[in-house]
């Protein structure tokens, strides 16, 4: 087990720096227009807008080949900002948007496939093979992808719940029982 | 006392202080509750692990939740007893959510851990700060920064003041007056506690000058403990309490929002935190309770010792509350909130519980339209716009917000108390706050989801390239091999699968792949040639004459072969993949990038 973190470390060590080397020599060839798109959609890498990933729909809205309605993860919201990004004219959005979820694992019944890790955009998921799996929560983007690879289905969606610490002010557009 | 030169903070309000009602009697200690619920995370920074389970017996005093970095504070139990939960319970808390608790039952022995007393003068600086994270004494004006974290001088910037904060500026709340008046002597060690560790060239504590009797008890501790510390009488303008009024008071500095105090050679504790680092280092005795102003709408307004983690309903019950009680404030007028969840326990942030009545805080008439007139403003004692912030925040402008410089509001109420059109700026404020952090938070998180998922494409690829190069090698070999071993007929169908090879590699859309790709195909036929070459020798030792025979005559197909393939290497639209076995066949949707 020991090792196999190690090993997994030492991975990560070394694809980061390649990374690193990646980011920056993709950096100079970037789309401005693009990146500005990308910028607003919300890196969920669902690929529910047909696409895979956030970049390929940017830069498929950039060439307009897409609407800008497609994103599900971004909502209403999102269509209003590239809206005035574009400068067109927002349109309700195609698709439902759904409340913020991440996946969790079911950590008795998984059997240490790895299927939900190769399906991970975003490497949420941890664990070796044979091993228990777990999604690491703050890194989940709630894309669903690893629900339909698991052979046990022991992945679900559990909405995210609001912490004293992500709690909003809400707007005071009703006077709410007021302090002074 | 007085002599000294104050400065002025701009703007500032000054409402009814309502302070008398509760500084009549002496403080007492309030009963032993039947609960007590001690949030874990209860300062700024990091949420203490819980180091207690279910069941667990634990004694006064005892920690339960250790600090789990450097800007954290341990929290300990309130009494003895038995823990009955580790969980979720009510939080005081705007939200009404729920948050860690560790839940005890109290046994009714109030039993003491061992207290050990340290002379802190014995121990380094960094064992006193290590000291007061785990005793859990935090800032308890209000901000509960862990007070540790603050007791270390800036580098390059002398510490010239340390400020001692016994203001007390917001109406009804009187828990530092009072324990100046009683308890002086030690509030002035703890206060040396913090000297010692700063080490500046002055200690001034500033106390509104509607308290003179605490500016009278302090200044009589100060000489009786043979102290240089000033107590300067400072004029009573709400907000000379908060932490950069009062610095700008006593020593005319500015604290720019993006500075820490220490880097203009000042600091600020209030005297309640002094009182606490004291009993933590001279008695052994962590934070597990603070004097809390029990007052507003009840009976008998009083200041009460209280335990961290009483039920905020079951301690206003000892002060009275009248029949017409609605509600229960936590903090003051200004800038406290209404609870909405009545069980929820006393934290080391609470001073003050006031019982709300409609009688006491009649309900405003609804917001008018903001008029322009510049009152908020004049009374804004960051020097801010409130009602451009305002006319941004109601728009969900947040941006603009920001450029009027929204974080540096500390939500005060000065800017609501004066606008003759009612309007409740602060809640405006908080909702655009709250915003942008929701904002940035998610901004993060997508940043980091999008680090995270190009890293995944860029392996994914690195080793989808690894595998062809693998299988190019493989393929390599096993041609070579078949080379190497096969006779006449090898020859005839030598050529063939390399053809029939040849058309699916053509597809590889990604030149960087195709570059990489011949690069390896060489490499592959480099070493298959060297085999070749190496293999051949051996193969043709002592051989019959019939088997050289052959040979020679596989040689001979071999050179014939060669010339083919140079002729068709000179013409490679018509054979685009010359090395045909390095070219996996699966190769064919490498993904566009
Ligand atoms: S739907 Fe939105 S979040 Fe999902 S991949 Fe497409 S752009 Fe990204
Ligand atoms: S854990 Fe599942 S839902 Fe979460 S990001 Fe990964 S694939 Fe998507
Ligand atoms: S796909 Fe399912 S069973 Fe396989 S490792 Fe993931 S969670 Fe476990
Ligand atoms: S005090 Fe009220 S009415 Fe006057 S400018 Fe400010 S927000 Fe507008
Ligand atoms: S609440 Fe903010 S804007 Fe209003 S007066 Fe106080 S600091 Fe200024």
């Amino acid at each position: 087990m020991l090792i196999a973190i190690a090993i997994m470390a030492l991975g990560a060590v070394v694809l980061g720096a390649a990374l690193g080397f990646a980011s920056v020599k993709f950096k100079v060839d970037g789309d401005p227009l693009v990146d500005k798109i990308e910028a607003i959609l919300p890196q969920t890498q669902c690929g529910q807008c047909g696409y895979p990933g956030c970049k390929p729909y940017a830069e498929a809205i950039a060439k307009g080949e897409a609407d800008i309605n497609l994103c599900p993860p971004g909502g209403a919201e999102g269509v209003g900002k590239l809206a005035d990004l574009l400068g067109r004219e927002a349109k309700p959005l195609d698709g439902v948007e759904k409340p913020p979820q991440v996946a969790l694992i079911d950590e008795n019944t998984c059997i240490g496939c790895t299927l939900c890790i190769q399906a991970c955009p975003v490497d949420a998921i941890v664990g070796a093979a044979k091993q228990m799996h777990t999604i690491v929560e703050s890194l989940c983007t709630g894309c669903e992808l690893c629900l339909p690879p698991c052979p046990v289905e022991c992945i679900t969606m559990e909405p995210i719940q609001e912490t004293v610490d992500t709690w909003k002010w809400k707007y005071p557009v009703v006077e709410l029982k007021r302090v002074a | 006392m007085g002599l000294m030169q104050l400065f002025k903070f701009k703007g500032g309000v000054k409402p009814a202080t309502n302070k008398a009602q509760s500084v009549t009697l002496p403080i007492a200690k309030a009963p032993l509750p039947s609960v007590v619920a001690v949030p874990l995370h209860q300062s700024i920074g990091g949420t203490p692990r819980p180091l207690v389970q279910v069941g667990d017996k634990v004694l006064k005093g005892q920690m339960i939740g250790e600090a789990d970095g450097w800007i954290s504070a341990a929290v300990h139990a309130p009494t003895s007893g038995t823990v009955r939960e580790v969980g979720m319970y009510a939080a005081a808390h705007p939200s009404g959510l729920l948050t860690d608790c560790v839940v005890i039952e109290p046994d009714g022995e109030d039993r003491w851990i061992e207290r050990q007393s340290v002379d802190y003068k014995t121990l380094t600086p960094e064992q006193v700060r290590e000291l007061l994270r785990d005793m859990g004494v935090v800032g308890l004006g209000g901000a509960v920064f862990p007070s540790h974290a603050k007791t270390q001088a800036s580098r390059s910037v002398p510490m010239e003041e340390l400020v001692i904060n016994g203001a007390e500026c917001e109406p009804y709340i009187t828990c530092d007056d009072l324990l100046m008046r009683e308890r002086a002597a030690e509030v002035v060690k703890g206060i040396a506690i913090f000297r010692d560790l700063l080490q500046p060239k002055k200690v001034l504590i500033g106390i509104e000058d509607n308290k003179p009797e605490a500016a009278a008890a302090m200044a009589q501790a100060v000489q009786a403990a043979g102290e240089d510390f000033q107590v300067v009488s400072v004029p009573t303008l709400y907000p000379a309490g908060g932490a950069k009024q009062l610095i700008r008071v006593l020593t005319g500095k500015e604290v720019p929002a993006n500075k820490r105090s220490t880097d203009m050679g000042v600091q600020c504790f209030n005297v309640a935190t002094a009182y606490t680092a004291w009993r933590a280092l001279g008695h052994g005795e962590p934070v597990i309770s603070r004097l809390v102003t029990l007052t507003g709408n009840v009976a008998e307004p009083r200041n009460y010792e209280v335990l961290i983690g009483t039920p905020m309903d079951e301690l206003l019950a000892i002060a009275g509350p009248k029949a017409d009680t609605d509600g229960i404030i936590m903090g003051g007028p200004m800038m406290g909130f209404l609870v909405p969840e009545a069980k929820a326990p006393v934290v080391k942030a609470t001073n003050c519980l006031i019982a709300h009545s409609p009688a006491l805080f009649p309900p405003k008439a609804p917001e008018m339209p903001c008029i322009r007139c510049g009152s908020c403003a004049q009374v804004c004692p960051h020097e801010l716009q409130p009602f451009e912030m305002y006319w941004f925040a109601r728009a969900k402008n947040f941006g603009k917000t920001q450029e009027y410089n929204i974080f540096d509001c500390i939500e005060c109420g000065c800017c609501s108390f004066v606008c003759p059109s009612r309007i409740p700026l602060v809640q405006y404020f908080r909702f655009a706050k709250s915003e942008i952090w929701a904002r940035e938070r998610d901004k993060k998180a997508a940043d980091g989801a999008k680090t995270r998922f190009e890293f995944k494409q860029l392996r994914d690829e690195r080793e989808k390239q690894e595998k062809a190069e693998k299988l190019a090698k493989a393929a390599a070999a096993q041609a070579a091999k078949k080379a190497a071993e096969a006779a006449a007929a090898a020859a005839a169908e030598g050529g063939a699968p390399a053809e029939a090879a040849a058309a699916p590699a053509a597809q590889s859309p990604e030149e960087a792949a195709a570059a990489a790709k011949k690069a390896a195909i060489a490499a592959a036929m480099e070493r298959a040639k060297a085999q070749r070459a190496q293999a051949q020798p051996q193969n043709t030792d002592d051989l019959a004459p019939a088997q050289q025979q052959e040979v020679a005559d596989i040689e001979a197909r071999r050179a014939r072969l060669r010339d083919i393939a140079k002729t068709e290497l000179a013409h490679p639209e018509a054979h685009p993949a010359e090395a045909a076995p390095a070219a996996p066949a699966d190769d064919g949707q490498t993904p566009k990038n």
